[in-house]
This record gives C-alpha cells, structure tokens and sequence, in this order.
C-alpha cells in the first residue's frame, strides 16, 4: 500500500503566476500530489506559497521553486508552520477576504461549505426594503472610493420607477497599488456574484454587468467559470433558488482605459461608446446604463454585502469607527519589504500598517513617502504616518482613503518626478470631454519640466498651483479634479525636491 | 493570426459581429473578437461592424481609436509591455522601461517594448507581460532571459 497523495494548495491568482507558480503547480502534479490551485493567501512576498494538507492544518512553504517539490513531498523543505496560524494573517480581520486563499475559487461547493450563499438565503426571505435597511444599518460604503453610503445609493434605484434596472460592478481596477478587487475575484469569485445578486433582489435589477479591465485575464477567466456554475446550480437565472428572483449576469471586458473606472465612463463603456465621463446629474441610480436605474458598486463594495447579509448590519457596524464602518482591505504595495492583503476595521494608522505588517521598505533604506488611495491620492511623508485610516481622518489631513492602495517609497524617490508623472499620467488617461483635464494636464507636465530645469521656479510654482486649482474646481470628474492631489501634496511635503531641483539635477526632463 | 484575404475577412467579422446581435451594447464584445480572431482592426472591418450592428462608421471608428488595446496595425511577432505606474516606480520601473526601449532592437527581429499602467501585480514589481503573460520582479537580467527565444 502506498502512501495517500496529498493535496497540495499552489495558489493560481495572476501574483503568484507572476513569480512562478504554474510551474510548481505542474512540479507538484508531475510528482503524483493532487494540486489544487487556492487564491493567493495576500502574503504575496511568499509566493509562490505552497500549502500542504496535514491532519494538523495546512502547512506552508515559502517561494516554492519547481526544484523544491521533492523535498516538500517528503517534508524535508524549511516551512513556516500552520499558515492559519500566521501572525500577519491571525492579527487581521478577515470579511470580505475571509475565504480567498482557503477556498478552491473553481468549486461552488467548497464555496458553501465555507459559508457561501448563506447571505444570499436570508435577502431572499426578506423584502427588498428590509436588505436595504440591513445595508444602510451596517454603515457600508462605497469602496471604489468615492466613500458614499451604498444603502443610500440602493434606496435611490430601489425607489425609482422603472420596468428595467441593472446591476453594474465597477471591477476597473487601474489604481496603481490596488489588487484587492483582482485578488477576491481570483480567489473567491462567488462571494461577487452573490453580493450582485443580494444587490438585484434589493434594488429590482433584473440584468448585471461586471466590468472587468482586460489587464486581468485571470480574474475574467475565474469569474466566467464561476458564473458558468452559479447558472448551473441555480444561483443565477430564471428563478433564483426558486424564489421567483431573475437576474441574469454578463461579464463584460475593457480595453485598456483607466478612465473607465469613473462610474459614468464605464456606464458608457459598457454600452458600447467612447469610455468618456458624463455630466451629473442625472446619477445613475436614476439614469445609468441605457437610461435606466442602476446601482453602480466597486466589487470590494458588493463583495462586503453577503455577510452584511448573513450576519446583520450591526455586526458590520459594530468594526471600524465614526462613520468608516466596518473593514477595510489594504493593499500595501511598492517598495515595501512585505506586501499584499490587509484587512482591518478602519481606524489602523498608515504607520503600523507600513511598518508592522509591511515590514518597512524592501531596498531596506528609509522610508521616505506612501501614496495612499491611488495615482489620484496624496503623497503622505513619513512624519505623518501615523494618521487613522479612515475616510473623515485621512481627508481631514488633505489625503483620502480611495481604493485602500498604499504604495511605499524609500528616500531614492524624487517627488519632483512623482509630481510630473501625474500629470503625464492624467495626460495620457484624460477622456478629453472637459477643458481642464484634456488641456490643464499637458500644461502641468510642461510647467514641472520649467520647474525641474529650474527655470523661474518661484513663478512656476505659482502658475502651477493656480493650473492645480483650476483642474479641482473645473473638471468634470476626478481625474481631472483629484490629479492636483499628488501634485500639490508633493510640493507641500516635500518643497526642497521642487527647489532645489536645478542645481541638484542634470540633463533634460526624461 | 495571418492577414485573411480581404473577402474572407469581411465575411469572418460579419460572422464575429452577428454573433452579437443580440445582446445589449455589442460593440466592445465585438471587437475583442476581432482582435482575438484577426489580431486588429483594419479600417474595412469598421465598415463590416457599423453596417451590421447598425452603427456608424463614426461611432465605430471612435470607439475603436478611444481604447488602447483596439490595434489597428498588425501585432509585432512579439510583445513586452512594462508598468509605469507608481508601485512599479518604486521599484525602478522608469529605469527598467527606459532600459528596454532602447535596447528593443536587440530583443529580437520584431518586437514592441510597450508602456501599461498598472497590472495589479503591484506588491511584485516591477511587473510587465511577455507576449501576454504576467511577470513579476523583473530586471533586466530576466527580461533577457524571457525573451532568450526571441533572438
């Protein structure tokens, strides 16, 4: 008799493929184990983190190589215990995150064996008035960024009259710094599509799109599968677990435009147009995609929505703090010793989650500056780290939360540089509908590239912070309207990288 | 992947098109098709899906010149698009990607050193892809161990 194969967890997220792990998986699979390809856990500097099943738990196995398999099969390779038992995953608070990297993500049943669909059931015994109320009771809101009460937002489409409604996600996650969105659906694509469904039942939608950027082939693939199955097992459809609830859900792709994850510009996107930024009102609660009402959420929104569901809305209420209920997912990224998925109650400071868990900076020099919340978010200098993460605290000190990405730089980083890439990048990205935007970008590149040559610097400055204005006040959306925030919170922070950039540099802008 | 002969191709894009028809708002499911199928979108194919869908060749050629992924240019033999965004920065991206542009040529006989903002690959960067999947922790080492078959 030989010995029983046994299951091996080689997480197939797009992270960890990124580092090698189809070719452990394919290591493990040629050597006789029954792989099975989990989420990525969130420790991403682990990866490809190997899990193998023992009667104890799940023992783990760091930056596997396809050359180490033999001696994990035999447990000879160094591991690094239980990894339920991890004290960077144990001090966490894991909700919406809760089954990602446990979980198969191809396995409808594992996903109710770990308590799937049981939000689900409960909406569907209430009235979609009562699942409104339960979500407005947890406090929740609107993850993509923006931090708007997302009861308030279903009230709204619940209330308007109409014989047609949608439900739209808004999984454009173009961020630099932000993965979670990519990271849950990869991991544990059920939990979306029965947040989106709970959303249906809430609002009266009958048709879902989720919009899905085309730089994520692996969370389009995991999410088609997952939707294949929901169908099959009577999630999805006709007749919803045989309550009379239709809804049907399409997965739709983008093409490569940042400018999509504006709400109005994906509403356009998914209709077929140009993804360019529409005037509001009307919002699209009342008139969203083709006129009709829809609730537009980011995928961390609707994914926080089944175990608002399961448990209460006073259960999510009762994390986080003032009026940043429940969790938030951070994401920590950049040049940081240990990145990837921490999910706290709001309220944690930017300096223990860069330093405890982040572990400090991976070239291992000073920590200089994190942006917070995205290409859009402030430059926060180390000596303010210690600000609460929370939507009123972090906007209070003229940054904001945005999609919880913190990206970390050491004291190499010229904020100068920084400063201009925004505005190149709002260059680049800008729809062109508005003035400001379109024309105030290529200005504002053009004025830095003066102010680095150290060229009538103190002017510039001025003329800068005047053309900053102007993209706040002026712009249509936030791109346009929050580009001014790298840019003027590197000045502020950061003043001599500005000043004193002549005569430290030299050569011409790259 | 090949150039289809002109009628041939149109026949294929009505067919990719048609296949549409029903559901809400085909455009964009449409033309990634035709690129996954064809590999771009010429200006004859324009035509083929304004006609079919029912749009014009305006809204269609506007739509096609909106999004960075709709090429209207046969694709290089081989592709490698390196992230610029701010987390891959950090990490020397800029240094990285300058690197690679310039040294294209040497990469191999038909080749397109491209820019991406962001894969959210961002705690493993630098990031790009290499004709299409996803690598992290690039340097320029590994670049040209990737890209070894190319030349």
């Amino acid at each position: 008799m030989t010995a029983p194969t046994p299951r091996v967890f080689v997480p197939g997220d797009a992270a960890s493929a990124s580092v090698g792990a189809d070719e452990v998986a394919a290591a493990f699979a040629g050597a006789g184990a029954q792989v099975v390809r989990n989420g990525s856990r969130g420790m991403l500097w682990l990866e490809p983190l190997v899990e193998v099943e023992t009667d104890a738990g799940r023992v783990g196995y760091a930056n596997v190589t396809p050359d180490d398999v033999a001696e994990v099969l035999s447990g000879d390779a160094t591991d690094i215990g239980i990894v339920d038992e991890h004290p960077w995953l144990t001090s966490q608070r894991r909700v919406s995150f809760a089954r990602v990297g446990v979980v198969d993500p191809a396995s409808i049943t594992d996903y109710e064996a770990h308590g799937g669909w049981a939000g689900l059931r409960r909406a569907l015994s209430l009235s979609p008035a009562e699942v409104v109320q339960e979500v407005t009771d947890s406090g929740l809101r609107g993850r993509g960024g923006a931090g708007f009460p997302a009861g308030i937002k279903w009230k709204t489409v619940l209330e308007a009259p109409s014989d047609l409604k949608f439900v739209a996600c808004n999984f454009d996650e173009g961020d630099s710094g932000t993965f979670a969105d990519r990271m849950v659906v990869e991991g544990d694509p059920f939990t979306l599509i029965e947040g989106m469904t709970i959303t249906a039942h809430a609002v009266g939608a009958s048709e879902g799109y989720v919009y899905v950027r085309s730089e994520y082939p692996h969370a389009v693939a995991a999410l088609r599968r997952a939707v294949d199955a929901a169908y099959t097992h009577g999630y999805l459809g006709q007749d919803v677990l045989g309550s009379g609830l239709a809804f049907d859900l399409h997965v739709r792709v983008g093409a490569g435009a940042y400018i999509c994850g504006e709400e109005s510009s994906m509403l356009e996107s998914l209709e077929g147009r140009r993804g360019e930024v529409r005037a509001k009102p009307p919002i699209p609660a009342l008139k969203g995609l083709w006129g009709r009402p829809t609730a537009v959420n980011n995928v961390l929104t609707l994914c926080a929505v089944p175990m608002i569901l399961a448990d209460g809305g006073a259960a999510y209420a009762e994390l986080g703090t003032g009026r940043s209920r429940g969790t938030q997912v951070f994401q920590l990224a950049g040049n940081v010793k240990q990145g990837g998925i921490v999910e706290l109650p709001f309220g944690v400071s930017l300096r223990e989650l860069v330093e405890k868990y982040g572990g400090g900076t991976l070239s291992g020099r000073p920590l200089r500056a994190a942006q917070v919340g995205g290409p859009l978010g402030a430059y926060v200098p180390e000596s303010g780290f210690d600000v609460p993460m929370d939507y009123e605290a972090l906007a209070e000190s003229g940054a904001m939360l945005g999609h919880g990405g913190i990206v970390v730089f050491d004291e190499t980083v010229d904020m100068a540089r920084m400063a201009r890439f925004a505005m190149e990048f709002c260059s680049i990205e800008s729809c062109g509908k508005c003035t400001p935007c379109r024309v105030g970008s290529t200005r504002g590149v053009e004025t830095i590239d003066r102010i680095i040559a150290g060229q009538d610097v103190a002017a510039n400055l001025v003329l800068l912070d005047d053309l900053c204005d102007t993209l706040t006040k002026g712009s249509l959306c936030a791109m346009g309207g929050l580009t001014p925030m790298p840019v003027q919170s590197a000045i502020k922070h950061f003043p001599e990288d500005f000043e004193s950039a002549a005569t430290e540099r030299s050569g011409a802008p790259v | 992947m090949t150039s289809a002969p002109t009628h041939d191709r149109a026949t294929l894009v009505r067919a990719i098109a048609s296949q549409h028809l029903a559901e809400r708002g085909p455009l964009m499911p449409v033309l990634h098709e035709v690129i996954e199928e064809i590999g771009h979108v010429a200006r004859e194919d324009v035509e083929t899906i304004a006609d079919v869908l029912n749009l014009s060749v305006a809204e269609v050629h506007g739509v096609v010149s909106f999004y960075h992924d709709f090429r209207t240019e046969p694709a290089t033999a081989h592709r490698l698009a390196l992230c610029r965004g701010e987390a891959c920065q950090s990490v020397g991206a800029e240094a990285l990607y300058a690197d690679t542009r310039s040294r294209a040529g040497s990469l191999g006989d038909d080749v397109e050193v491209a820019e991406v903002f962001c894969l959210g690959n961002c705690a493993l960067g630098p990031s790009g892809t290499v004709d299409g999947r996803l690598h992290g922790r690039l340097s320029v080492a590994r670049i040209d161990a990737l890209t070894e078959g190319w030349r």
